[in-house]
């Protein structure tokens, strides 16, 4: 019998040992979410405080502009076409931009990939540094080195796409060689094992692999590079970002011509938004859906 | 089937497969030849302007103080990159230039330019560049022997440019560079007393009780503005974290109505992912302009346009994770007698934690850089000092300073957005 009231205080002793720990965690979960909604309010009132107009002041005002452009739109409806027409080449120049810097990056990105992967790599000791490169490709936006480009190449589509290329070289190369470390490396020991080069390897041994992968990041990074192409040309790297910038740039009256820009843009992002997640589920069927690595 | 046509159709697959890999690399070349010709990349060699790149490479590490002697009145005038800001006050001198009847400047390596009535610059394994401005020119007297390239001389001026330095001799004006390696004042501007100090005296004074002091000095230093960029720097990260964060919060709720197991009702759900499409299909460079128009340029702004974006982004994905939601720890916490409330509290949230987590601390790092981006379009944070500093086309060493912080900035923010990720879902339990 003393045993029985002896695990019945043990039982209690465990219950109010478990409670004191759940209600400790649930007071360290409302500390933690207290700091974070004091830096949110906080980073608000800053940010609300050091911009030109203020949150509450412009609020009012911020369907001024959509109506504008939209009215104007309206007004002149019948000349839609027309602009649609008249700005499809700044637009595949745009989406130029995105593809040639996606295949170059991904070219890129696919040779450094196997530099970097541990095991892989021919180098072990350039694996460090390599990654390192990566980071730091991945770490600079693309506008730093576009603007720097512009000044010394002069403005256009090739500064665009070099700092866009450069970038997502750091990305895929990044997301790669993750794909890489999960390769089976028995055809690769079999290659070895008949004299194959590291290269014959590779290619022959590896990239047959993961290829379906490489292509679903490498569509996801076209996505993201069209946005990135379109803002790009807004400083001066040309395409439809730049026209974009002139149309308005010219103020009211101009508004149509921005309506169209905005039409095309956004019939262009979704269309391959569309197109390269339909093509992603087809090639990574089973994988997991909505994983987002930008 | 027979070996017969078995061996055809592995022939056949064979030739297919070769094709395939000799078209896929042709394709590439010829959109590659395609870009090419569309980008006009053969007319880039007359567009490339080396000389920009050259001052860009240049003057990223390196700096010039230019020495300037009025030739009517034979004051002579010391500032750093000729700005106003680092101006040596009336009567000093770096250690290199000695003030007198006769100033004498030197270069290193044996070159030494004289100033006075008389400009001298002794080129060593030239000779003696003379030149005496007046009213009928420069008249300058050269070394016997042709012209050599390093100097260009007109009547009206005199130009010696050597890897020393630079003279220039005009009628009104005698004017030297010389260029130093490193950013000038990067600590302190020539008018605070702290600078040209060691860090060890630096050290000493700041025990002493001068440490606010020489912050002070430092922060309001007028050629870099360590202040204003330390400020830029955190509008930049204020913008990355208000959006990331307020998307998030937005998209939660909004998530639920776009799950099929959690809205059963259609046309809602339909309404919801429309929206979540439309947001990220207009694209955060459509947001920043029409936010700008109603919000003028600064933070604000920024975190506005990317807290847009991103709610629809966030939407996206919330949907997805809480349709794979697993139904049986719902059931399991029904079981219970649980709430509606504590149903989702208990049987879902923690579920989908880590996954939103994750991506939300994603996102994060990956917005610091799209701050950057936005603050150049709509003006704020670093991006709009990056801007303005590569559009006055002379400050390449400030350039080159905010690339650094940028590169520093973002992966400060990868590895703190990673060590939460590490932190905070190994610390739920619930996750993968």
């Amino acid at each position: 019998m003393t045993d029985i009231a002896g695990s019945a205080t043990r039982v209690a002793d465990i219950q109010a040992a478990y409670l004191a720990q759940a209600r400790s965690k649930r007071v360290m979960n409302l500390i933690l979410i207290v700091i974070f909604a004091a830096l949110l309010i906080a980073g608000f009132r800053t940010a609300d405080r050091r911009n030109a107009g203020g949150f509450w002041d412009g609020l009012p005002n911020i369907l001024d502009f959509p109506a504008d452009v939209i009215g104007e739109a309206i007004e002149r409806a019948h000349l839609l076409p027309g602009y649609l027409i008249k700005y499809l080449p700044s637009l595949i120049e745009t989406i130029n931009i995105a593809g040639a810097s996606t295949l170059l990056g991904a070219m890129a990105g696919l040779v450094m990939s196997l530099l970097v992967t541990r095991g892989l790599g021919p180098v072990p000791w350039l694996v460090g540094p390599l990654r390192r490169v990566l980071d730091i490709l991945r770490a600079v936006p693309e506008i730093v080195i576009a603007l720097v480009l512009i000044f010394m190449l002069g403005g256009g589509p090739v500064p665009a796409m070099i700092a866009i290329a450069l970038h997502t070289t750091g990305a895929l190369g990044k997301l790669f060689s993750e794909v890489n470390e999960n390769a089976s490396l028995r055809p690769v020991e079999g290659l070895a094992s008949v004299g194959a080069t590291w290269t014959q390897r590779m290619l022959l041994g590896v990239v047959p692999q993961v290829a379906p992968n490489y292509l679903s990041y490498a569509l996801l990074r076209f996505e993201i590079n069209i946005r990135a192409s379109a803002i790009l040309g807004f400083v001066g790297a040309g395409g439809i970002g730049y026209d974009l910038r002139n149309t308005m740039s010219w103020g009211a009256g101009k508004f149509d011509e921005a309506a169209a820009i905005f039409l095309l843009l956004f019939l262009s992002i979704v269309a391959v938004d569309q197109m390269s997640s339909i093509l992603r589920h087809r090639l990574t069927h089973g994988a997991k859906p909505g994983e987002i690595h930008r | 089937m027979s070996a017969q046509a078995l061996h055809q159709q592995t022939r056949r697959n064979f030739n297919r497969k070769r094709l395939m890999s000799f078209a896929l690399p042709g394709l590439v070349l010829g959109y590659f030849a395609y870009i090419f010709m569309a980008f006009d990349m053969a007319g880039l060699g007359v567009r490339v302007n080396l000389e920009n790149a050259r001052t860009l490479v240049s003057d990223a590490y390196s700096y010039k103080t230019h020495v300037t002697q009025d030739n009517r009145t034979g004051a002579v005038e010391i500032a750093i990159e000729g700005e106003r800001k680092g101006a040596y006050a009336p009567g000093t001198a770096p250690g290199w230039v000695r003030l007198g009847e006769t100033s004498e400047i030197d270069l290193g390596g044996g070159h030494v330019v004289t100033f006075g009535g008389r400009v001298t610059y002794d080129v060593p394994g030239y000779g003696l560049v003379m030149a005496e401005p007046g009213a009928g020119g420069v008249n300058a007297s050269l070394p016997d022997g042709a012209l050599p390239d390093f100097i260009s001389l007109s009547k009206n001026r005199l130009m010696v440019k050597t890897d020393a330095g630079r003279l220039t001799v005009t009628r009104n004006r005698a004017e030297v560079f010389k260029y130093s390696l490193g950013w000038e004042l990067f600590f302190f501007t020539l008018d605070s007393p702290y600078h040209g100090m060691s860090p060890g005296a630096l050290f000493k004074a700041a025990v002493n009780g001068e440490a606010g002091a020489i912050w002070q000095g430092f922060v309001g230093n007028k050629m870099w503005r360590h202040g204003d960029v330390g400020w830029a720097l955190l509008e930049t990260v204020l913008m990355a974290f208000l959006g990331t964060c307020g998307a998030a919060i937005i998209a939660l709720p909004l998530g639920f109505l776009a799950a099929r197991n959690f809205t059963p009702l259609g046309g809602l759900r339909f309404a919801a992912r429309r929206m979540f499409d439309f947001l990220r299909g207009v694209d955060g460079l459509i947001w920043t302009i029409v936010l700008s128009r109603a919000f003028g340029p600064g933070p604000l702004t920024g975190s506005l346009a990317i807290l847009l974006t991103d709610t629809g982004s966030f939407g996206k994905m919330f949907s997805e994770a809480l349709e794979n939601v697993d139904a049986r720890q719902v059931e399991g916490i029904t079981a219970t007698g649980a709430r509606p409330l504590q149903r989702y509290r208990f049987g879902v949230i923690v579920q989908i934690t880590p996954v939103l987590l994750s991506q939300v601390l994603y996102y994060l790092e990956s917005n610091t850089r799209s701050a950057t981006i936005i603050g150049a379009i709509t003006g704020g944070g670093i991006g709009l000092l990056l801007t303005q500093a590569i559009n006055t086309q002379k400050d390449w060493e400030e350039v080159s300073y905010y690339i650094v912080l940028i590169i520093l900035m973002v992966m400060l923010m990868d590895s703190v957005s990673g060590w939460l990720r590490r932190k905070l879902i190994k610390g739920n339990g619930g996750g993968h």
